[in-house]
């Protein structure tokens, strides 16, 4: 009865599991194997092999500065919310009192706060002040809902670390700055890294802040790519969706060697 | 040594002596450390708050000249069938769209520690992959598996079945929801499973409890903190996830997001979007501290 019992629990774990693994896994192989199709549609399995869309690519100048202007600021708002996130980690994480937790709890806000709200909330805001769009109002919005991700990781990361450590430094006559310096960034800079790395995919990738805040004369890469993709499904998606993931992989493949980014994000 | 005679040196006394008097001095810098909490605030109060704030005060006006306060817009948006409908709708999509990761994230944490050494650091990799993929492209993904050219529907007319039609469903978008968000759940299962004393799973085994009494008795109720913390995630993230909902659920579904953008852009109906922000805001709010007292309460269990 009891053996019974065991096989039925474990026939529905890995049953169920292994449909998990395939709805995590389908859509990132579904995007490599479409970007080769030589057909003029996207389907699956593509109609033919080809590097048609890549070479197409190369052509789209328009395309091209879309991503580096969405690079650029990505690479401001991650920058920005590294600083401004560690800082604030190190003030809070070992504080309990009142005032800290509320403050903890407004700076973590923007993971559950729609995007949308905070989005059309600045448009809002600027307009009424006067004030035109520009890219530093959309690397401010950025900044917003990706600083929360620096500010977790690297609380997780000060949280691992003994007292007895910067007791050590202190004691054996280091000043708070090079203790600091030489104890405390290098062992929260992994969290740092990995939460910068979080956020710079959450800034790269935003659609609810930019649709607010992009100007129309400076178009950034997701926007335009949602917008293909309602329209007509242009076969350039799965080729530029493709060199995305393959960046993004790289990217998380050098995080895993020098962060160790799995270990970050189940703490 | 020094303090072997009596007069602890200051150097080493803190570091025995926690709390005593010659820490006074690194603790005074060590409060100072809570000024470091001043660029974030000010950068949040700005940038934040005051939208948060300019958002509320624009949904209080009559219309877009701001010269008469009123309540008409909260008043219009709940006297209008279409505008609860949406509501519910989006609700709803966030409450399915929970379980469904729920029930499959379970089975994917338990398999994390049940996998062998070699084979942990890859099935990590699985379960992280989507969540540092970009929203767009793995939406677009599900299109070209859902879709009518799609890999679901043609399978199942190759086995002589009627097409699935998923995309511009509902259950389409709780499936690319679903690959979106498992990542936020199982990453809290798998670190509160990690929690769990393994002799409490085995005491109960030896006291007679098959594998499902063990699950829903023990390892259930211990993890249940990482259930509510990785659940309120989901489902506030699965209500406001604009780009799955707008190309999934196509013009045929309409889901909260998608209405305020086109209230606010198309229709430039200011005051009105911005009340629709306030109510899907205040959804929000009832949701996170709803899961924040079941959290509570099931913490009190465990520790009472």
């Amino acid at each position: 009865m009891r053996d019974s019992d065991q096989r039925s629990f474990d026939a529905v774990l890995w049953i169920l599991a292994g449909l998990a693994l395939v709805i995590l896994t389908l859509p990132t192989l579904v995007v490599f194997l479409t970007s080769f199709t030589s057909g003029e549609s996207l389907r699956f399995p593509p109609s033919g092999l080809s590097w048609r869309w890549y070479i197409e690519l190369l052509d789209s100048d328009d395309l091209q500065d879309m991503a580096l202007r969405s690079l650029k600021i990505a690479a401001a708002a991650t920058g920005l919310a590294a600083i401004l996130g560690a800082s604030a980690a190190l003030a809070l994480c070992r504080n309990r009192r009142p005032w800290a937790r509320a403050v903890d709890a407004f700076f973590m806000s923007p993971l559950i706060v729609p995007w949308i709200a905070i989005g059309l909330g600045i448009l809002l805001l600027t307009s009424l002040a006067g004030l035109p769009l520009s890219i530093w109002t959309l690397i401010a919005g950025h900044t917003v809902v990706c600083t929360p991700f620096v500010l977790r990781t690297t609380i997780a990361s000060l949280s691992q670390i003994d007292p007895a450590l910067l007791q050590a430094s202190t004691s054996l006559g280091a000043s708070p700055f090079y203790g600091f310096r030489r104890v405390t960034l290098p062992l929260i800079a992994p969290g740092v890294a990995a939460g910068s790395f979080l956020a710079f995919i959450a800034s790269f990738d935003n659609v609810p802040i930019s649709l607010f805040l992009a100007d129309a004369r400076s178009p950034v890469l997701p926007i335009r790519l949602w917008q293909m993709i309602q329209a007509d499904l242009d076969p350039r998606v799965a080729s530029i969706s493709a060199v995305i993931v393959a960046f993004t992989l790289l990217l998380m493949l050098v995080m895993e060697r020098i962060a160790g980014l799995s270990r970050q994000l189940t703490r | 040594m020094e303090y072997a005679d009596g007069a602890p040196s200051p150097a080493i006394a803190p570091a025995l002596l926690p709390g005593s008097d010659v820490v006074r001095p690194k603790s005074r810098l060590r409060g100072a450390e809570w000024q470091l909490v001043v660029p974030l605030g000010l950068f949040y109060f700005v940038f934040l708050l005051a939208p948060l704030i300019v958002l509320a005060l624009v949904s209080l006006f009559k219309d877009r000249s701001f010269s008469e306060l009123s309540l008409v817009q909260y008043a219009d948006f709940f006297s209008e069938r279409l505008n609860l409908v949406i509501l519910f709708d989006t609700l709803r999509l966030g409450l399915i769209t929970t379980i469904v990761c729920l029930v499959l994230a379970f089975p994917l944490a338990l398999a994390y520690f049940r996998v062998g050494r070699r084979l942990k650091p890859l099935l990590m990799f699985f379960i992280i992959l989507p969540q540092l993929t970009s929203a767009v492209v793995r939406t677009f993904a599900w299109i070209v598996i859902l879709g009518r050219e799609g890999i679901i529907d043609r399978s199942l007319l190759a086995l002589g079945l009627a097409p699935a039609g998923l995309l511009y469903t509902t259950s389409g978008v709780v499936l690319a929801l679903t690959q979106i968000q498992l990542p936020l759940m199982t990453l809290p299962l798998i670190a509160g499973l990690a929690r769990i004393d393994e002799s409490l799973l085995e005491a109960s085994q030896s006291l007679g409890a098959g594998a499902w009494r063990t699950f829903f008795k023990v390892t259930l109720p211990l993890t249940l903190p990482a259930v509510i913390a990785g659940s309120l995630l989901v489902f506030t993230t699965s209500i406001s996830a604009f780009v799955t909902q707008s190309i999934i659920g196509g013009g045929r579904l309409t889901y909260m997001p998608k209405y305020i953008y086109d209230l606010a852009m198309g229709a430039q109906n200011w005051p009105f979007a911005a009340a629709a922000v306030m109510v899907l805001l205040a959804t929000v709010l009832i949701a996170v501290t709803a899961f924040n007292r079941v959290g509570q309460a099931s913490l009190r269990r465990i520790e009472g």
